[in-house]
């Protein structure tokens, strides 16, 4: 088979358009240099009907929303998954990881929680603070203008709250709190919980005349039609896009970052998904955002004489550091919301109020905190709404089961009624939880697979088991009943396989030392200059928060070292 | 911004949100309750578009299981005042559907039917859609109510809990199920706090000072401005 080449040298190729791809396209494209974007799956636009599923009711789909073909059910907005057919991952045995892709324009930023929660001063320096993991080699200080840029740039709301650990930004007001978040927030103070708006990149006041102003429908894990929050699709790429710089390569698998007789980075070959043949584009410099492990797969495929162990990876230390958030979470039966009333409670797409880390670690028995998310509401129904109606009568004294009018009355009585609460937590990165090229398996495109080896250790299932105990502390506050079993020690406190938070981050990670690091302070490949890693692979440490909105500050710090550089001629 | 200046921007907000609203707003009612809809009108992949066509076009349940489970439906959700029943809303070609669309379901569905045919036949003497009316709710009585029941019927309550839900589901998520729920969202609306008669029913206030972090709707559509040090100007 022979390799195609295209005969333009673009300035930067850029692999993966979501979070940190698509804000690398739009800062590299708008200074003037030639970029090409290559992006694994098809092209995705929020706002064309033909894409739509926001405001589609359950009856338009057969399985009435439910997640038959895509995990979080049928009007999500993900191509992709846990799994995605022909092109598996293996597991070392004995070890779990679930590792979630998106495969089209925007990945995974189409359909994510919005959770934008810039990372605090401590988060940086988490080892001075405890002595455990590694430092950042940036502090807050270093980061926090390009935080301030993203906000304006892209928009959040929240409120400015003055917490040392949760720097304020640059907020849009809040939308007002729900009747059961208002339930929440009284909970929670009286059981000494701090609670305050959520912090969300979702435009609840204009910010500029390209993105519309959110209408309320809930929906954003649907993508939003008027660009009312943040997708890399709508906010970053088509935007970037105007600028006349920016080749699209969509349905473009990338194989490998090829090299010169330097060790240098040429370009990249990839497998076009239509065709099956293998193409080669030509760069000055390579930005890899294939998300973090994808990244990290890419740099272990390309090996070549100068970079027998994967370009850039003499250390060995790609792969290893992956480390994703803890989870866990539970349910409850709020007596004060039965028999509701009904109206329209559809506010921005998840909560309005939560409670960022609000402890102190000498007094616990385990390192690092957890956030806590909450949920619930008079929503849509959809696959799911209804089972177990009538469950919740034991609680009241009453008939569980039936059949006939009956049904109507318990569906109707705790409709609006449960609450879900969920704990977000940081793991602290380990050597040993890692992926790796698996030596036997390919995908269907014939490049080698992804082998993954994780484990959860003591600190992170105490951790969980703290969050359970909050759970039924703060719901018992306002009497509250918790349904299903508190999870015990023989299910590791009910903490999520690893993964399954889907905040994988770590496997490329940054630091001065070029023996137990990938990348440098600016995401720059310690033994090859001319390759960046944008995506959440340069994470140290990943905080008790979200990644996103620290994978979009980092990667336009390194998109302005890019072009600084590139004038400079330093690469 | 002057007033008046605020105030067109405003009316430019509302009229360009209101046209992109029209534009993606779901066509019309469906088309009647029940008839499976025409697939890939939900922003479907090729793919997913193919694999619905393929599962609307299989058939899984005789026609026997099939008027036993619309007879079995009925008796679950019967018609109520304004509201139709579970056949009304086509629920018994949603339970079809999912049979086919999540294969798990089969065993338990099509085992459960004969488990049910069974009981009847030993009870009454004829399979269970012919039982009467009496002879239903002897047969349904013994497994509707999983406290109550006896462990020599527990496949029953288990069959039965799997159809209640089934029903339950495939029928509040027909646009007749949600009228009759009074679930009142997915379209556009500006969100502005719990209403007062809400609150007041459940002894809730808003804090001060927690609203003045809330946006006020009235500003919506102005352009937000800050000063350096993120105070909303606004
Ligand atoms: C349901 C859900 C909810 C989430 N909620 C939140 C939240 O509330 N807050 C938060 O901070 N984070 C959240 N996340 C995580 C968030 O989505 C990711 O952190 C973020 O999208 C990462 O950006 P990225 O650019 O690294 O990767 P991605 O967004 O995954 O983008 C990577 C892109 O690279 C492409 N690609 C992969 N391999 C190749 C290849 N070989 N060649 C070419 N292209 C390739 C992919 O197709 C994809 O488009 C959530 C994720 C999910 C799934
Ligand atoms: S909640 Fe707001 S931002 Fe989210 S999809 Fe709906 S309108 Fe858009």
């Amino acid at each position: 088979m022979q390799i195609i080449e295209s005969p333009k040298v673009y300035d930067a190729i850029i692999v993966g358009s979501g979070a940190g791809g698509g804000m690398a396209t739009k800062i590299l494209s708008e200074a003037g240099l030639q970029v090409a974007l290559v992006e694994a799956g098809p092209f995705y636009d929020p706002t064309d009907p033909k894409f739509m599923t926001q405001l589609k009711w359950p009856w338009e789909s057969p399985r009435r929303g439910a997640g038959s073909t895509r995990a979080f059910g049928d009007f999500d907005a993900a191509y992709g998954g846990w799994e995605i057919d022909g092109e598996p991952y293996t597991r070392t045995p004995g070890t779990k990881f679930d590792w979630f892709r998106s495969h089209m324009l925007g990945g995974r930023t189409n359909h994510w929680g919005r959770i934008s929660l810039r990372f605090g001063p401590n988060d940086f320096k988490h080892k001075d603070v405890d002595g455990l993991g590694d430092n950042w080699p940036i502090s807050y200080d270093d980061i926090k203008p390009y935080y301030d840029r993203v906000d304006k740039l892209i928009g959040i709301f929240g409120s400015k709250e003055g917490l040392y650990n949760e720097p304020d930004g640059f907020f849009l007001p809040a939308p007002k709190p729900r009747l059961h978040e208002l339930y929440y927030i009284k909970a929670a103070r009286q059981a000494g919980v701090k609670v305050i708006p959520s912090r969300k990149s979702i435009v609840t006041k204009r910010i500029n005349d390209d993105r519309g102003v959110c209408f309320y429908c809930s929906q954003c894990s649907r993508a939003c039609s008027v660009k009312a929050d943040f997708s890399s699709s709508s906010a970053l790429v088509f935007p970037a896009q105007k600028s006349g710089n920016v080749d699209l390569f969509v349905n473009a698998m990338v194989r490998e970052v090829s090299t010169d007789s330097n060790g240098l980075a040429t370009g990249v070959s990839y497998v076009n998904k239509e065709d099956r043949q293998e193409y080669r584009l030509k760069g000055r410099t390579v930005v890899l955002a294939a998300s973090a492990c994808s990244s990290a797969r890419i740099v272990m495929n390309s090996k070549s004489g100068q970079h027998p162990n994967g370009i850039g990876n003499g250390s060995d230390v790609t792969g290893k550091y992956l480390h994703d958030s803890t989870g866990s979470s539970r349910s409850f039966f709020v007596p004060q919301l039965m028999d509701r009333k009904i109206y329209n409670e559809d506010g921005v797409a998840g909560m309005h109020v939560y409670s960022p880390w609000w402890l102190d670690n000498k007094k616990l028995d385990f390192p690092r905190g957890y956030h806590i998310e909450l949920g619930g509401g008079l929503g849509m129904p959809s696959y799911g709404f209804g089972f177990a109606a009538s469950e919740m009568n034991m609680f009241v004294g009453e008939q569980t089961g039936g059949y006939g009018d009956k049904l109507r009355d318990d569906v109707r009585k705790y409709y609006g009624a449960t609450m879900g609460v969920a704990g977000r937590g940081e793991c602290i990165a380990r050597e040993d939880n890692y992926c790796e090229i698996d030596p036997n398996v390919v995908d269907e495109w014939g490049i080698p697979v992804l082998r993954f080896n994780y484990t959860w250790s003591d600190n992170e299932i105490k951790q969980v088991k703290h969050m359970h105990e909050t759970f039924e502390e703060i719901f018992d506050k306002i009497g509250a009943i918790p349904l299903g079993d508190k999870p015990g020690k023989d299910s590791n406190y009910g903490i999520a396989d690893p993964g399954r938070i889907i905040h994988e981050v770590g496997t490329t990670r940054m630091g001065d030392d070029p023996k137990t690091s990938v990348l440098n302070k600016y995401q720059q490949m310690h033994e090859v200059k001319n390759v960046f890693i944008v995506d959440g692979g340069s994470f140290v440490s990943q905080a008790d928060k979200n990644p996103t909105w620290t994978i979009l500050a980092l990667s336009m710090r390194t998109s302005e070292y890019i072009i600084e550089q590139l004038k400079s001629k330093n690469i | 911004m002057d007033r008046r200046e605020s105030m067109k921007s405003m009316l430019v907000g509302t009229l360009a949100g209101g046209l992109v609203i029209n534009g993606c707003a779901p066509s019309g009612e469906p088309a009647s309750q029940g008839v499976t809809p025409k697939t890939g009108l939900y922003g479907r992949m090729p793919a997913e578009i193919a694999r619905d066509q393929q599962l609307i076009e299989d058939k899984f349940f005789s026609e026997h299981e099939l008027e036993t489970i619309a007879v079995l439906c009925d008796l679950i959700l019967p018609a109520s005042g304004e509201f139709g029943s579970a056949n009304d809303a086509g629920v018994p070609e949603f339970i079809a559907f999912i049979a086919k669309d999540m294969r798990y379901q089969q065993v338990p569905l099509r085992g459960g039917l004969m488990w049910l045919d069974n009981r009847a036949n030993r009870k009454f003497g004829t399979n269970f859609k012919s039982c009467t009316g009496s002879q239903h709710k002897e047969l349904l009585d013994e497994i509707a109510y999983p406290d109550k029941a006896t462990p020599e019927v527990g496949q029953g309550v288990r069959f039965f809990n799997l159809m209640r839900n089934l029903t339950l589901t495939g029928y509040y998520t027909t646009k007749m199920g949600i009228d009759a729920l009074g679930y009142k969202g997915n379209s556009p609306n500006v969100w502005d706090g719990v209403p007062d008669d809400v609150l007041a029913e459940h002894g809730l206030a808003y804090d001060e000072e927690w609203l003045a972090k809330c946006i006020d709707q009235q500003t919506r559509n102005e352009i937000a401005k800050w000063d350096d040090n993120g105070n909303l100007l606004n």
